[in-house]
C-alpha cells in the first residue's frame, strides 16, 4: 500500500450530473449476471419446446384445446411466438420478473452492497428509481426473448405466410411482426405493476429469496382471485386482470381498449407501490 | 461569497441516541473528532460503535441528538457531505459475481460527483494502493476475507476524501496486512485526511491514533487526545481472594469502587476483584485493611491502567 496519492480535498469534485452512469451500471450488473441469463434462456426454451412438440406430434391439434392459438401453428409459424407468450404469461414470466423485482433492494442488502451504494452516495430515491428501471428493462428483455425465440422457431419449423387474424382479416408477414412487437409491449406493460410490487416488498426485507417468493405468490393469488366469479367486483382491480387481454391486438382494426385499461391499471399499481416503497425506503435504517 | 471557515471538528455529535426497540444501542453520546486527527473509536463488540457510525453516515436515523459531519448537519446535508467521506462499514460488501475492478466501477458510478472519465484510472490506482492489482480481474467470489477487506479500503479511497471512516479495518488481515493498513492510515493522516477508525483492540488504536474515544455499553466513557487519556488512566488494584464479598466491603469503605476484574485470570480457587478510584491511597494500607478484616488475600497487584479497564478489552459482549 503506497502513500503518495494521499492528497485530500475535492480534487475529483465536479458539479453533479444526473448520473446516468448508475443506470448503466445497474443494467450491466443485471445482464452480466449468470442468473439473468439462465432465466432468459429458460424463457427462450418455452417457444422452442412448443414448436418442436407440435412439429413432432402426428395428431392434428384440435382447435379449442391447449393454449390459445396452438392449433394455428402448423398453418403459420408466426403463431409460435403468440402461443408461447400465452403460455408464459400466467407463470413463467411472473416467476422470472418476481426474481428480479424481489431482488432489487433486498439483494443489495444481503450482499452488503446497499450500504456502500448509499454511502457513495447514490441517493435513496435515485437508487430506488434506478432499481425499478432495471426491473422494467428485465420485463422487456424477458418478453422480447420469448417473442424472438418464438418467431425464430416458427420460421425454422413451419411455413410462414400472411396471418389470418381473429377478426378474419389477413395481414402481411411484416405487419404481423409489428403486431408481435405490440403484444410484447403489452405484456411488458402488464408486468410493470408486478415489478412495482416486487420492489415494494424488497424494501421490507434483507432476504431476497423471501421478497422473490412473496412477489411470485402474489402474482398467483391475483390470478386465482381473478378466476373466482364470486369476487367479480374485485377483478378490475387485480393487477393480473388484463394479462391475457392482448388478443385484442390481433383484430382488425386493433382494439386499443384493453391496452389502455391495462396501462392505466399498471400505472396505478406503480404509483401506489412506488409511493409506499419510497416512504419505506427513505426512512429505512440500513443495518444489513 | 466568502469561503466558509472550515469547522474545527470533522465529526460532532450531541446527545446522540439510537434505540432498537427498548434497547439503547447508542445512549446519548457527545463525540468530537478534531479535523486532521486519527481518532480511535474503541470499545468491545456490541458497545455501539458500528451503530454510531451508521448514524454518522446517515445509514440509520438517530432517535434524538444532533450530528454534524465536516461541519454540516447529518442526515440533512448527506448528499453534499458523503462525497467527501470514504467509508468501510461493518466489513466489506461486494458483488461476488463481479471482479474487483467491476465492483469498484459499480460503486463509483453510484456517486454523481465522481468523474466517469477518470473512473478507470482511479479504480486502478485505488487497487494498487491496497496491493490488489494482481487480483483486480478476479471475481470477488474467489477473494479471501483479507482481500475483500483490502478491496473495501480501496473503495473508501476511490476519490480524495476529507474524512475516512473505517470500521474495524484490520479485521481478517494478516499481520502484514495490519501493518500496511496502519501505514496507510498514517500516510492519509499526513496528507490532512481525518481518519475515524473503530476497533476493539486497544493495542491497534494506541499504535496509530492521535485521539481516542472509548465506548462502553452505548456510552462514550472517555475521549480526548491519546496522551491525556493515558495520563488520566487510573491506577487500580486487583485482589485475588476467595472472600469476594468481604473484600468488596473493605474496598468500598476505603472509597474504592469494587468491580469484576476483566481479563484477569483467577488463581488458587480465588476470584479476582477489581478496585478503581485509588485517589492517592497507598496500596499497602489497602492490604493492611483487608488482612485486618480477615480477608484471605492470595494475590494483590497494583496496575497503572491504561484504559484497559474502560474498554473491558477481551471478549466481553454487551447484550
Amino acid at each position: 500500500m503506497s502513500a503518495e496519492t494521499a492528497a485530500p480535498h475535492s480534487a475529483g469534485i465536479v458539479r453533479p450530473g444526473i448520473g446516468w452512469a448508475l443506470l448503466g451500471s445497474e443494467l450491466s450488473v443485471l445482464f452480466r449476471r449468470l442468473r439473468t441469463w439462465a432465466m432468459l434462456i429458460a424463457l427462450a426454451a418455452v417457444p422452442i419446446l412448443i414448436a418442436v412438440a407440435v412439429k413432432l406430434s402426428s395428431r392434428p391439434t384440435t382447435p379449442g384445446r391447449g393454449p390459445l392459438f396452438l392449433d394455428r401453428i402448423t398453418q403459420n409459424g408466426l403463431f409460435v411466438a403468440v402461443t408461447a407468450l400465452v403460455v408464459c404469461v400466467p407463470l413463467f414470466l411472473p416467476l422470472t420478473v418476481g426474481v428480479v423485482a424481489g431482488d432489487t433492494i433486498a439483494g443489495e442488502a444481503s450482499l452488503g452492497t446497499l450500504r456502500y451504494l448509499l454511502l457513495a452516495p447514490a441517493g435513496r430515491i435515485r437508487l430506488l428509481l434506478v432499481k425499478y428501471a432495471g426491473a422494467v428493462a428485465f420485463c422487456f428483455a424477458a418478453t422480447a426473448t420469448v417473442a424472438a425465440s418464438g418467431a425464430l422457431a416458427g420460421v425454422v419449423l413451419f411455413p410462414v405466410g400472411p396471418v389470418t387474424l381473429l377478426s378474419g382479416d389477413t395481414i402481411s408477414v411484416g405487419e404481423s411482426a409489428l403486431r408481435s412487437l405490440l403484444i410484447a409491449a403489452y405484456i411488458t406493460v402488464s408486468l410493470l405493476g408486478l415489478s412495482a410490487i416486487g420492489l415494494l416488498i424488497s424494501t421490507f426485507t434483507d432476504v431476497p429469496v423471501g421478497a422473490m417468493a412473496a412477489t411470485i405468490v402474489l402474482s398467483v393469488v391475483s390470478q386465482v382471485l381473478d378466476n373466482l366469479p364470486q369476487l367479480e367486483w374485485l377483478h378490475p382491480w387485480l393487477f393480473s386482470h388484463h394479462w391475457l387481454g392482448f388478443a385484442d391486438l390481433l383484430r382488425q382494426p386493433i382494439s386499443w381498449t384493453s391496452f389502455a385499461d391495462n396501462g392505466l391499471l399498471q400505472a396505478g399499481y406503480i404509483a401506489v407501490c412506488g409511493a409506499l416503497a419510497y416512504a419505506k425506503f427513505s426512512n429505512k435504517d440500513v443495518l444489513s | 461569497m466568502k469561503e466558509p471557515v472550515p469547522a474545527e471538528l470533522a465529526i460532532e455529535t450531541h446527545g446522540l441516541v439510537k434505540r432498537f426497540g427498548h434497547r439503547s444501542a447508542v445512549d446519548g453520546i457527545d463525540l468530537s473528532v478534531p479535523r486532521g486527527s486519527v481518532f480511535g473509536f474503541l470499545g468491545p463488540n456490541g458497545s455501539g460503535k458500528t451503530t454510531t457510525i451508521r448514524v454518522l453516515l446517515g445509514l440509520a436515523s438517530a432517535n434524538s441528538g444532533e450530528v454534524r459531519v465536516l461541519g454540516k448537519p447529518m442526515p440533512a446535508a448527506l448528499a453534499t457531505v458523503l462525497p467527501d467521506v470514504g467509508a468501510l462499514v461493518e466489513g466489506p460488501g461486494f458483488y461476488p459475481f463481479l471482479s474487483g475492478t467491476g465492483n469498484l466501477m459499480r460503486l463509483d458510478s453510484a456517486d454523481r460527483h465522481a468523474l466517469s472519465s477518470t473512473r478507470r484510472q482511479r479504480v486502478h490506482d485505488a487497487l494498487e494502493r491496497v496491493g490488489l492489482s494482481h487480483a483486480a480481474g478476479k471475481k470477488v467470489r474467489a477473494y479471501s476475507l483479507g482481500m475483500k477487506q483490502r478491496l473495501g479500503l480501496a473503495n473508501a479511497m476511490l476519490r480524495p476524501r476529507e474524512l475516512l471512516v473505517l470500521d474495524e479495518p484490520t479485521n481478517g488481515l494478516d499481520p502484514q496486512g495490519t501493518r500496511e493498513v496502519r501505514g496507510l492510515v498514517r500516510s492519509l493522516a499526513a496528507g490532512g485526511t481525518t481518519v475515524f477508525v473503530s476497533s476493539h483492540l486497544l493495542a491497534e488504536v494506541e499504535q496509530m491514533c492521535t485521539h481516542v474515544g472509548v465506548m462502553s455499553a452505548g456510552r462514550l466513557v472517555a475521549q480526548g487526545p491519546l496522551e491525556e487519556l493515558r495520563a488520566a488512566g487510573q491506577a487500580h488494584v486487583v485482589v485475588q481472594t476467595p472472600d469476594v464479598e468481604r473484600a468488596a466491603g473493605v474496598l468500598t469503605r476505603l472509597g474504592l469502587v469494587p468491580g469484576e476484574a476483566p481479563g484477569t485470570g483467577s488463581a488458587w480457587g480465588s476470584t479476582a476483584l477489581l478496585g478503581t478510584g485509588l485517589n492517592g491511597l497507598e496500596p499497602e494500607k489497602i492490604v493492611a485493611a483487608l488482612v485486618a478484616e480477615g480477608v484471605r488475600v492470595r494475590g494483590f497487584t497494583v496496575e497503572n491502567a491504561r484504559f484497559v479497564s474502560l474498554t473491558g478489552e477481551g471478549f466481553d459482549v454487551v447484550g
